[in-house]
């Protein structure tokens, strides 16, 4: 009868430190923005597979559609970049792409518009979202020069027309010393970098700030009368 | 200030969601929408294309309004032009400095792109052209003269061609101080007391239907160029973009920014800001610019801070459209 086998011996495992030896936080930068990030928006928050039964009606399909009118100008825009930006005048293609662009702000703008008085309608500022608000109005506003200055770098006769147009307005306060509607290389480095930029910052902002707090919730019957202030909360919903 | 506080952070009963929830596929509707607005420019695309209107040049000014470009350049010389005159931030004159009680934006960074419309829009165009004694001489004559001289002799020049273009306006008969050649299109001027001015000007009008002073204003300052501010200005000083404005709808008094040539649509988003330029006290306004970019600056702090707003905010609570959107829900309800 012969012996049973045995397992080899194992080199010595290291004891897991007991739970009170962990450090109450991370030691690194990294390790304390990634903690910040996840608790602000665990996974299943940012990126969550069901919705509140209120979410059901046309008007949040404004909002999805302003994302989707930015991406096709972002797609768009790129393409004349990588082409450069005479391209699009003297080629077919290139006009269609610039006819795509055009379209898409267009679009942009008007599903913007349209997302914007209904979430005033709905008082989307309630429960601690002020700063949705906040950051979905700033993008309006920064698009709009953001727009102007694709307008003025056109290298076409509207380019001519609305940049010594619009000059005065831009030298009256003060910034036409950076701003210079009449230096195409200028207004064409803020239409394809520094606005853009900031308009997809912005965007991003807001579109984490609704998915922390969440959909708006209606508005309670009971109290649409005389009920309290729709005031935004300091505390987050 | 704790008031204050209060009424920025007023009472609110939104409570977070305890209701129950249905399966929502985020992604799969931002994929969808990014299809469905693709398509969307893609149809308009093929409908309506987009406008592409070709721009002007000086030598198309100079040949299709010769007078004009003349009685521009003219004014560019004695310094009566509308840049001439401007302010910062293309020199230290004042006409189109506008202002807001005691505060001058216009002139706090000074003048950063600096046009001295009688050297740049003149002399350095006249200078580029080579073997030409008389013009070599004239422009010698010029430069040598006090500036006070020089100023009467560009007046002298710029007269009879004012005249000619205000009664053209006017549809009046023509002075004939001016006459235009029909085939050449050269432009003479009886004008006493102008110097050297005639000469200078029948050699620029002759460099301008060439090009020459569109590649002189472009290749002034280095052989890359981005900058387009001294043409540009040259050519809004003159008639030639104003006339293919108002052809094309695009005038203030027309449609404005908020149209593209052709009849397209332009920055309709804009209808506010231009709304007020139809308006007094706006339009009337020697710091009409000013005016209106300090009401839209004050308007949209107004309306980022709706949320902080008594009043503006309260006001969907009591107009019923929240019932419209939330329908299905309070039925449900």
């Amino acid at each position: 009868m012969s012996a049973p086998p045995t397992q080899p011996e194992l080199p010595a495992q290291p004891e897991p430190p007991a739970a009170s030896a962990l450090p109450a936080r991370p030691a690194t930068w990294t390790g304390r923005v990634r903690e910040a990030a996840v608790a602000a928006l665990p996974p299943e928050k940012l990126l969550p597979e069901s919705q509140p039964t209120y979410v059901a009606s046309w008007i949040y399909v404004f909002g999805v559609a302003s994302l989707a009118s930015l991406v096709v100008i972002v797609a768009s825009g790129s393409i004349l970049a990588l082409k450069g930006p005479a391209w699009w005048h003297y080629t077919g293609v290139g006009h269609f792409f610039n006819s795509i662009h055009l379209w898409s702000v267009e679009l942009f703008f008007f599903v913007m518009v349209v997302h914007l008085w209904g979430k005033y309608w709905m008082a989307a500022w309630r429960g601690g979202r002020a700063r949705v608000w906040v950051t979905g109005a700033v993008t309006f506003l920064v698009a709009v020069p953001c727009a102007l200055t694709g307008y003025v770098s056109q290298q076409n006769f509207d380019a001519q027309w609305i940049s010594t147009q619009a000059k005065d307005a831009m030298n009256a306060v003060g910034v036409g010393a950076f701003f210079n509607l009449t230096n195409f290389g200028q207004m064409y480095s803020y239409h394809v970098l520094l606005l853009p930029v900031a308009v997809v910052g912005l965007v991003v902002a807001h579109v984490l700030l609704v998915r922390r707090h969440g959909v708006v919730p209606p508005i309670p019957l009971a109290s649409s009368s005389s009920g309290p202030s729709d005031g935004p909360r300091g505390a987050s919903s | 200030m704790s008031r204050l506080g209060a009424m920025l952070r007023a009472k609110d009963d939104t409570q977070p969601w305890s209701g129950s929830y249905a399966p929502y596929d985020l992604v799969k509707e931002l994929c969808i929408a990014v299809g469905v607005i693709a398509l969307l420019a893609i149809i308009l695309t093929v409908l309506f294309s987009s406008p592409d209107e070709k721009p002007s040049t000086i030598a198309q000014w100079s040949r299709e309004l010769p007078v004009n470009f003349v009685a521009t350049a003219a004014e560019e010389l004695d310094g009566t032009s509308a840049t001439a005159e401007y302010g910062p931030p293309y020199n230290h004159n004042s006409s189109s400095v506008q202002h807001f009680l005691f505060l001058h934006p216009q002139r706090w960074l000074g003048v950063s792109h600096p046009i001295n419309t009688e050297v740049d829009y003149v002399i350095d165009p006249l200078e580029t052209i080579p073997d030409d004694p008389t013009l070599k001489a004239a422009l010698a004559a010029y430069q040598a003269a006090p500036a006070k001289t020089r100023k009467a002799w560009g007046e002298a020049y710029a007269k009879p061609l004012e005249e000619y273009e205000a009664a053209g306006e006017e549809n009046k008969p023509l002075p004939k101080t001016v006459a235009v050649n029909p085939s050449t299109g050269e432009v003479s001027v009886q004008a006493s007391g102008a110097g050297p001015v005639p000469t200078m000007m029948a050699s620029l009008l002759t460099l301008a239907k060439a090009g020459g002073v569109d590649g002189s204003l472009l290749t002034s300052s280095q052989f890359f160029q981005t900058d387009y501010t001294k043409p540009l200005l040259f050519m809004a000083d003159g008639g030639l973009l104003e006339k293919r404005a108002e052809a094309e709808h695009l005038l203030g008094e027309q449609w404005g920014m908020m149209n593209e040539t052709g009849s397209y649509p332009g920055q309709v988003w804009l209808w506010l800001y231009t709304f007020w330029y139809q308006i007094e006290p706006f339009k009337a306004s020697p710091s009409g610019d000013l005016d209106v970019m300090l009401v839209m600056a004050a308007l949209s702090l107004l309306f980022v801070c709706i949320p902080f707003l008594p009043g503006v905010r309260d006001l969907p609570r009591r107009v019923p459209v929240y019932k419209l959107i939330w329908r299905e829900h309070y039925q449900d309800a």
